[in-house]
């Protein structure tokens, strides 16, 4: 008895060290790596600028010119439209594969997954950096026009500017969109699908009324996992978009850069993290209006 | 019915297609880099000039990229092992802790794919600078453990979660304790996740560019060796050529990875039958 009480007492004393070694790298990362390092960010936010790390006094004069200066308000705009356009072609041409992968891929279907998650596994960088060759002056897509007589001067008009952001961005991050909706479509039930073509629904009816609906969850998630990195990207902008493309990302990296005004990169970076609260919650009502499962 | 299957497969066909254009859209871009490396000309631009190696041997004896090439391994190798350790214990705390804690921790783990890039990285600038250690390898480190820790956790849970519940109860009712269970069944179950996880994150770590810009002392890793040179047209062969070894390099591993995630899935599932 008293062994067994004993034996009891010692698990019971292992599991909880087990339990606190197990627990305690996570919670170091996640609680100061994360949740300590943002809240950081919010306290820098209300601090004026005096050059030393965490700024001076109580202030709410970062937020007072990022609402009032037209300039930010340009910028974000452009920032929501790029990243808007950007989620919107990706989603809207990876949903046609996500389907294909979904319902008639067949033996195939592990090979072509695999094909379209490995771009997302190479360098962000040089994906970026394949269409400034791509598209510049003296570039790829210029030299192959004028040698297949399409064009016969080399156009400036492809490298910097917004378009080629947007589609560089939307080539950057298709392998993103195309697993989350994969995965949507391929947890229908096959007898969902049945039981519409059993009831007289023509395929297309069958899709707009059952298919589409049901894959919703999967396509927000998309839209999110596309939009959230695309709208602070300041990479991009920077290699293939010229100053007529400057993005909210771009504005925040020279504030804790060139411009050195830290606090008020801080309170931009709230921004973007309030806008992108927005849209989440924007997602999540959408979600539970067009995406029911009943 | 019949017209119905017939047309079925023709959409199939049609979207077979669409598909094989959509795979060309996402590798033509990136294969341009190797095409162009092997060229002999110091532009990117067609028509070809011919076949060289010259620039692969300006890669030899180049001490500022060997320097960062070191710098990006060692980063790598150190950031995904913590980035693993952490997604092993997150996941597995989150499936078997049942403890609101592991799963507030979970949850926050798997927060940074809702964080843009460039806020990651002053956060962390911010952070690293308050605890005095300042823009710098270990700063970095940090960086890339977050960056890769959704990776790590999502697939460590889903592997963890294909282990069949009852594994575990035996093991514990034949008196093996937390620990033991962990270490002697549940970790050696599941370590071609492991193993997939710590490339994946070595990938993520290698090819990291956004972070590392704000987290980077004097010395670059590799993506910043690439961002520096970008601004002289003389070297762009070079980083093509420089570009298509990590590119292979990364086909590479992560093509090891996504094979071992699933030879061991299935041995998993088969075993316990």
């Amino acid at each position: 008895m008293s062994t067994l009480v004993s034996a009891q007492a010692s698990q019971g004393r292992s599991s909880s060290g087990f339990r606190l070694a197990m627990l305690l790298p996570g919670a170091l990362v996640t609680f100061l790596l994360i949740l300590f390092a943002l809240a950081l960010v919010i306290f820098l936010a209300f601090r004026a600028n005096d050059g030393s790390l965490l700024g001076n006094g109580f202030s709410i004069a970062n937020f007072t010119t990022v609402l009032s200066d037209p300039l930010y308000w340009t910028v974000t705009l452009r920032s929501l439209v790029i990243a808007g356009l950007v989620t919107l072609a990706t989603v809207v041409t990876a949903y046609p594969v996500a389907y294909y992968l979904a319902f008639h891929a067949g033996r195939r279907r592990g090979l072509l997954l695999f094909l379209v998650t490995l771009p997302f596994w190479t360098s962000y960088l040089l994906r970026v950096f394949a269409w400034k060759i791509v598209l510049a002056y003296n570039g790829v897509l210029n030299s192959a026009l004028i040698e297949t007589g399409i064009w016969s001067e080399p156009t400036l008009a492809f490298l910097n500017t917004p378009a080629a952001v947007v589609v560089t961005l939307a080539h950057a991050y298709a392998p993103f969109a195309i697993l989350p909706i994969y995965v949507a479509l391929d947890t229908i039930p096959k007898s969902l699908l049945e039981a519409a073509s059993d009831l007289g629904a023509r395929p297309f009816t069958a899709f707009r009324r059952v298919v589409l609906p049901n894959s919703m969850p999967g396509v927000l998630a998309a839209a999110l996992v596309v939009f959230v990195p695309t709208v602070g990207d300041y990479v991009t902008p920077a290699m293939v978009g010229g100053p007529a493309s400057t993005m909210i990302g771009t504005l925040i990296q020279s504030q804790f850069g060139k411009a050195n005004d830290w606090p008020f990169g801080a309170a931009l970076s709230v921004c973007v993290m309030l806008v992108i609260l927005l849209v989440v919650l924007v997602a999540r009502g959408a979600d539970r209006r067009f995406g029911s499962r009943t | 019915m019949n017209a119905q299957r017939a047309s079925t497969k023709q959409d199939g066909r049609w979207l077979g297609l669409y598909v094989l254009a959509y795979l060309v859209f996402l590798y033509l871009p990136v294969l341009l880099i190797p095409l162009f490396s092997f060229n002999d000309s110091i532009q990117a631009a067609f028509p070809l000039q011919g076949f060289t190696l010259q620039w692969y041997a300006t890669l030899y004896g180049n001490p500022a990229l060997s320097g960062a090439l070191a710098n990006s391994l060692v980063i790598g190798a150190i950031a995904a092992s913590g980035a693993t350790l952490c997604g092993i214990t997150v996941s597995y705390m989150d499936l078997y802790g049942r403890s609101p804690l592991a799963a507030t921790i979970s949850a926050i783990a798997r927060l940074p794919i809702l964080i843009p890039g460039v806020i990651v990285g002053i956060s962390l600038l911010i952070l690293v600078n308050l605890i005095g250690l300042g823009p710098s390898r270990v700063a970095i480190v940090l960086g890339h453990i977050l960056v890769a820790l959704p990776t790590t956790v999502v697939v460590m849970r889903s592997r963890f979660a294909a282990i069949p519940r009852t594994v575990r109860e035996a093991a514990l009712d034949l008196g093996a304790s937390d620990w033991t269970t962990f270490r002697r069944v549940m970790l050696p179950l599941s370590a071609p996740a492991v193993l997939s996880a710590f490339m994946l994150a070595f990938l993520i770590s290698f090819d990291e560019f956004i972070v590392v810009f704000f987290l980077a002392g004097t010395e670059p890793t590799l993506p910043l060796y690439i961002w520096s040179q970008l601004r002289f047209p003389r070297s762009l062969p070079t980083v093509m050529a420089l570009g298509t070894v990590i590119l292979a390099v990364s086909f590479i591993i992560a093509g090891t990875a996504e094979i071992l995630r699933h030879r061991g899935l299935g041995a998993a599932r088969r075993s316990p039958a």
